[in-house]
């Protein structure tokens, strides 16, 4: 189990009128090498949820395991939890720092104590991983352009090579190459190296391509958990939560009604066109 | 971690000294400040506690929540109050060790601080608990008013208090989110010697100056796009104004101010 929460309670600002409970009684199970997408609307809990993950964050209430270890135990090294467990945080481009990239990307191998070479060769992995060129690697973060100083925030995560990848919305604001280049990279992360990863996205489409099982927040509690097809088969209820299901089932659905005779299970553009390129053959 | 500052911080709450005229409590603060130095034993304090308790209960700010915010001098209470114990001279000497003496005056005088001192930081406590920053800026802006024809920029100060007060807690926020992101990284800033401490702020300066240095200057562009040009025939939405009980605030800390008088000089 890599990730285990049981009645997991968050609460800002106890004990003051901002009091405000962003997390309600959460019960959730991560396994071992899962690749999870979190779904919310804005202020659901998300980015508090997957707080949590590495100690920075301490639940009100509950108990979090992470890879074995309990939390809130005296003996467990939240130092160690944070290298083995990557948070790449929404907008982390504003977490750069120093005069290099590759210094920058160094940072956490260094804070982790390890050899020079084995720092370098990290960092340089990393910045391969996410498609930054070696020319690049002497020049100033600041210089760079956002979708850029976003490459070099994941890679200074990556680079301190995590056991479970926690990924905080990493495509917002990207244009649709760089998007689909950072999807493409974590999804091999994750096939190659088999690391767990937890996702958080706005974008359906993402999600439904990528992940084996999707939680949905709302209002601080879980509001639906499980496979793709599963959760986006309650799209009233999606949309009632102000999220939605992905584009294509829309279409599917529509196709239905008008009398095509397609499966509306379909959650990518991809399988959507060969399930109406297979029904249309049959028809002729 | 930051966000749970509270100096200060504007407490919402529907009570008679949340709706009092801005202007009448910062004015109001002024005189009880002054009143505070006019009063010199504990008969003027004891009465000034009697007072301070009535307001902060007709407030309805938590007693805890005003405490909390004392927390934070309570360094520099302690020093001052040390600073008087051992400095005050005086005939009744109680303690002395080579050359370093406790007198009888010394410890009426630093409790006297003492109390003045936290007097002080309850007093305007409550007025920037019960008033929002909007309307502290209002009210300050309408307070100087009157000296813009010796060139004080009213509007500009107000203005510039408004925005100051807004990053704070922004700021705050941003600290806590850098840090967050860089202890995620392995940054520890709790550990090591005092220069290693300092060396572990750079990842969390740079990124906090370079993030304040944007927002400012978005926020410039964004008033320029929304055709700002300072102060001159803005009309507001909330106008100020004194009522009745306005006035009986103000009679109230008249008399307040005349009993410390009577107390110090009779
Ligand atoms: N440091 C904080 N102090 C007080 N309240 C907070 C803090 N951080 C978040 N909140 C509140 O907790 C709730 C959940 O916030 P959170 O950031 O987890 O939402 P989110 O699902 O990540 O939203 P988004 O999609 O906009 O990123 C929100 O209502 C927010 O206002
Ligand atoms: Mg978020």
């Amino acid at each position: 189990m890599a990730i285990k929460f049981e009645k997991v309670t968050h609460v800002y600002s106890k004990g003051t009128p901002f009091e405000k409970i962003a997390l309600n009684n959460i019960n959730i199970h991560i396994k071992k090498g899962e690749f999870v997408g979190i779904i919310g609307h804005t202020g659901s809990g998300k980015s508090t949820l997957i707080q949590h993950f590495n100690g920075l964050l301490k639940p009100t209430e509950g108990t979090i395991t992470v890879l074995g270890k309990k939390l809130n135990d005296k003996d467990t090294s939240l130092k160690e939890i944070r290298q083995k467990v990557g948070l790449v945080f929404q907008y982390p481009e504003h977490q750069l720092f120093e005069m290099t990239i590759f210094k920058d990307v160094a940072f956490g191998p260094q804070n982790m104590g390890l050899s020079k070479e084995e720092v370098e060769a990290r960092v340089k992995e990393a910045l391969d991983m996410v498609g930054i060129k070696e020319d690049m690697y002497e020049k100033s973060p600041f210089e760079l352009s956002g979708g850029q100083k976003r490459r070099v925030a994941i890679a200074g995560v990556l680079a301190m090579k995590p056991e479970i990848l926690v990924l905080d919305e990493p495509t917002a604001g990207l244009d649709p190459k760089g998007r689909d280049e950072i999807l493409t990279q974590i999804q091999r992360l994750h096939k190659t190296l088999g690391i767990t990863v937890i996702l958080v996205s706005h974008s359906m489409e993402d999600i439904a391509k990528l992940v084996d099982r999707i939680i949905v927040m709302h209002k601080g509690k879980v509001a639906l958990n499980g496979a793709p097809v599963s959760v986006f088969e309650h799209v009233e209820e999606l949309e009632k939560m102000g999220l939605a299901a992905p584009q294509i089932m829309y279409i599917m659905k529509a196709l239905k009604e008008k009398g095509l005779d397609v499966s509306t299970n379909i959650l990518t553009v991809e399988e959507g066109a060969k399930e109406i390129a297979s029904i249309l053959k049959k028809q002729k | 971690m930051f966000r749970d500052i509270t100096i200060g911080q504007y407490y919402p709450a529907n009570s008679l000294i949340h709706k009092l005229d801005s202007r009448v409590k910062i004015i109001a603060t002024f005189i009880f400040i002054i009143d505070l130095f006019i009063a010199n034993n504990y008969i003027g304090y004891g009465i000034t506690s009697i007072f301070l308790g009535i307001i902060i209960f007709l407030s309805k700010v938590p007693i805890k929540y005003m405490l909390k915010g004392l927390k934070a001098i309570f360094v520099i209470i302690l020093i001052t109050g040390a600073l008087n114990i051992f400095m005050t001279p005086g005939e009744h000497v109680l303690w002395s060790y080579k050359g370093i003496t406790i007198t009888g005056e010394g410890l009426y005088t630093a409790g006297l601080m003492a109390t003045r001192l936290i007097f002080l930081i309850i007093g305007s406590s409550i007025l920037t608990l019960t008033t929002s920053p909007i309307q502290l800026t209002d009210g300050i802006e309408s307070i100087l008013n009157p000296f813009k024809k010796i060139g004080i920029p009213a509007h500009e100060v107000a203005m510039m208090m408004t925005i100051a007060l807004r990053f704070i807690p922004i700021l705050l926020e941003e600290t806590d989110k850098i840090m967050k992101a860089q202890m995620a990284r392995g940054a520890d800033f709790e550990s090591g010697g005092i220069i290693k401490r300092a060396k572990s702020l750079i990842p969390l300066l740079v990124p906090l100056f370079i993030s304040a240095f944007r927002r400012a200057e978005e926020l410039a562009m964004a008033m320029e796009a929304r055709c700002y040009r300072g102060g001159e025939n803005r009309t507001r939405m909330k106008q100020l104004v004194i009522e009745n009980k306005d006035y009986i605030a103000m009679t109230i800390i008249a008399i307040f101010t005349l009993i410390m008088i009577l107390i110090r000089f009779i």
